[in-house]
């Protein structure tokens, strides 16, 4: 076994023992990253290896590199959002994940590769160039975090960062084959993060194992005042969440999700992946927990309620790039707004432009009423749903996707089809709970395919108990593609 | 809902951005799909739901009126394509 195939915890415990070096760590990983990234292109750009200076950071993680997506501000770094209209942005100010980062000693490996500003289920709309699938390099990662999970899935980070908006990093780690959590929302704080849509965006950690990504959760969660968001509770340890049975559990599985073809626009769940999840639910009954069919029955409006919310935050957000503080600015024009409005036409890429269009229009004078408020109310009953069924519920079991990883291409030119690739994850933004993917088998192509386990409001912990329980007791997390 | 190039036109000037013909026709086909399908939120009665903004139960959130440390202007004027004499440079706003 090569030292980039090692989870982060295993290598720590490596180097308790002194059997290997950072310093070895370090090569080998400069080592996979020459080998793989040109194929790969997970990075929008590398910090060079930090030197031995940096190696002995307080927290413990000794200088173990991390990738972080490329909308979280570092100081003095530039951060782009795989947009050009950041180019030249060098943020005066670190996010609070990373003051919390640098503090437990990691070194901040690189900068992963986005659809920009997070819009995209696919990586495809950076405005640099697409990542590529580490399984199959004609496939996508998945998105928005694709660079992140591309990064772990192939060896060049063991750890990343990513954002999740509407499924953000659970669908790129399903994609990718490895474990990808979205923390309930204020979990972990926002400050820093450049925001698409504040009341959904959570930032939160990419592992290949439910150890590693629940040592990274407890570094990055906790209380933080400069996020008015965020929320005032003691973070747990997690680790202490692992290892435990799963006897007598409640599970639910709604029938919704297994059953959905949304619309005409999408062809619903793949047989692949519903056979995998089949399998893993009677895995988990083995191990003793009860499952039981469950119904969300908003579970159809999700998709239309986040379409226009998010949206219209986005466009909202995105108000704050033209061309004064900070980035891009297209000069020789003679009056502001001409300014601003050319500044925005060169600066953002299409997918941005027809985000900011949708949520103008959907906050314009004479829609706001029809589409913003009735919306809001919609996302109060799918709220609703989810807290009715975790009244009788620990957790609920679903596919992270409908189908594994799809081809580049095959869904740029229809936004529908890309909106609809997120139903099964973005309810759970609109709710604000936690939630996670973990890999549960491949598809006959051999791709990837995840399973989602979503938790109630700040339990994190019986994510982790189940996930480690099923991880526990199979091996597709120890799976390496073969690049 | 038909939307025209025309509408396409009013909201990408209230969004400030100078689309291009090619893209106003664009997105007037795109967002009219788009919306056709989001009004499957119509099918629903909401009378007597109260809207959902965000999801923890957060009370106005507070502190205490004390100065703290801030940025510079200098480190925050760095980023700005155009600065003077301590403030963002614009083009002329008024005639």
């Amino acid at each position: 076994m090569k030292l980039w195939e090692f989870t982060g915890h295993e290598l720590l415990e490596k180097l308790a023992h002194q059997e290997i070096t950072q310093e070895e760590i370090l090569g080998a990983l400069d080592k996979r990253r020459e080998e793989v990234e040109p194929k790969v292109k997970a990075f929008l750009r590398f910090e060079k290896t930090p030197g031995p200076e940096n190696l002995s950071g307080p927290g413990g993680f000794q200088g173990l590199p991390i990738a972080v997506k490329d909308n979280i501000c570092i100081k003095n770094r530039p951060v782009t959002c795989a947009s050009r209209i950041l180019e030249g942005f060098h943020p005066p100010y670190d996010a609070t994940v990373i003051q919390k980062l640098k503090a437990a000693g990691f070194s901040i490996y690189g900068q992963t590769n986005m659809d920009e500003f997070a819009f995209g289920s696919s990586c495809e709309n950076s405005s640099y160039f697409p990542t590529r699938n580490p399984w199959n390099l004609e496939c996508v990662p998945g998105g928005s975090s694709g660079g992140s999970a591309a990064a772990v899935a192939c060896g060049e980070a063991i750890w990343a960062l990513g954002s999740d908006t509407g499924g953000s990093i659970r669908q790129p780690a399903s994609f990718c084959g490895v474990v990808g959590l979205k923390p309930t929302y204020g979990r972990v704080s926002r400050y820093g993060l450049i925001a698409f849509a504040s009341s959904l965006d959570q930032i939160g950690p990419f592992a290949r194992d439910i150890e590693d990504c629940s040592l990274l959760l407890k570094v990055i969660a906790g209380y933080d005042p400069k996020d008015s968001t965020s929320a005032n509770l003691s973070v747990p340890d997690f680790l202490l969440s692992l290892g435990k049975d799963i006897k007598g559990i409640k599970i639910g599985v709604p029938k919704e999700y297994f059953s959905l073809s949304a619309d005409r626009a999408l062809e619903g769940i793949a047989q692949e992946v519903k056979q995998a999840l089949e399998e893993a639910i009677e895995q988990l009954k083995k191990l003793g927990a009860k499952v039981q069919e469950v119904s969300l029955p908003h579970t159809e409006y999700a998709v239309s309620v986040y379409y226009i919310l998010a949206t219209a935050e986005a466009s909202s957000n995105l108000a704050r790039f033209d061309g004064v503080q900070y980035g891009l600015r297209t000069e020789a024009v003679d009056n502001l707004t001409e300014m601003y409005k050319r500044t925005r036409q060169a600066g953002f890429g299409s997918e941005a432009k027809r985000r900011i269009m949708l949520g103008t229009y959907c906050l314009s004078h004479g829609y706001y009423e029809a589409y913003y408020l009735r919306a809001l109310k919609v996302r109060a009953l799918i709220a609703n749903d989810f807290a009715d069924v975790f009244k009788d519920f620990d957790c609920l079991i679903t596919p992270t996707s409908p189908t594994p990883a799809f081809k580049l291409g095959e869904k740029i030119q229809n936004p529908l089809a890309m909106y609809l690739s997120d139903i099964y994850t973005i309810s759970i933004n609109l709710a604000g709970l936690p939630a996670i993917s973990i890999p549960c088998g491949f598809s006959s192509g051999g791709l990837p395919i995840g399973m989602q386990i979503i938790a109630g409001s700040f339990d994190e912990e019986m994510l982790f108990r189940v996930a480690h329980c099923y991880e526990d007791s199979t091996s597709w997390h120890k799976m390496r593609p073969k690049i | 809902m038909a939307i025209s190039k025309n509408d396409a036109l009013r909201v990408a000037h209230l969004a400030r951005i100078d689309l291009t013909e090619d893209e106003l026709r664009l997105f007037a086909r795109q967002l009219e799909s788009i919306i056709e399908f989001i009004d499957k939120l119509k099918e629903l009665d909401v009378s007597s739901v109260s809207p959902a903004a965000h999801t923890p139960v957060l009370k106005n959130v507070l502190r205490p009126d004390t100065i703290k440390d801030s940025l510079s202007k200098e480190a925050v004027l760095g980023n700005a394509p155009k600065s003077l004499k301590g403030h963002f440079l614009v083009p002329k706003v008024i005639e």
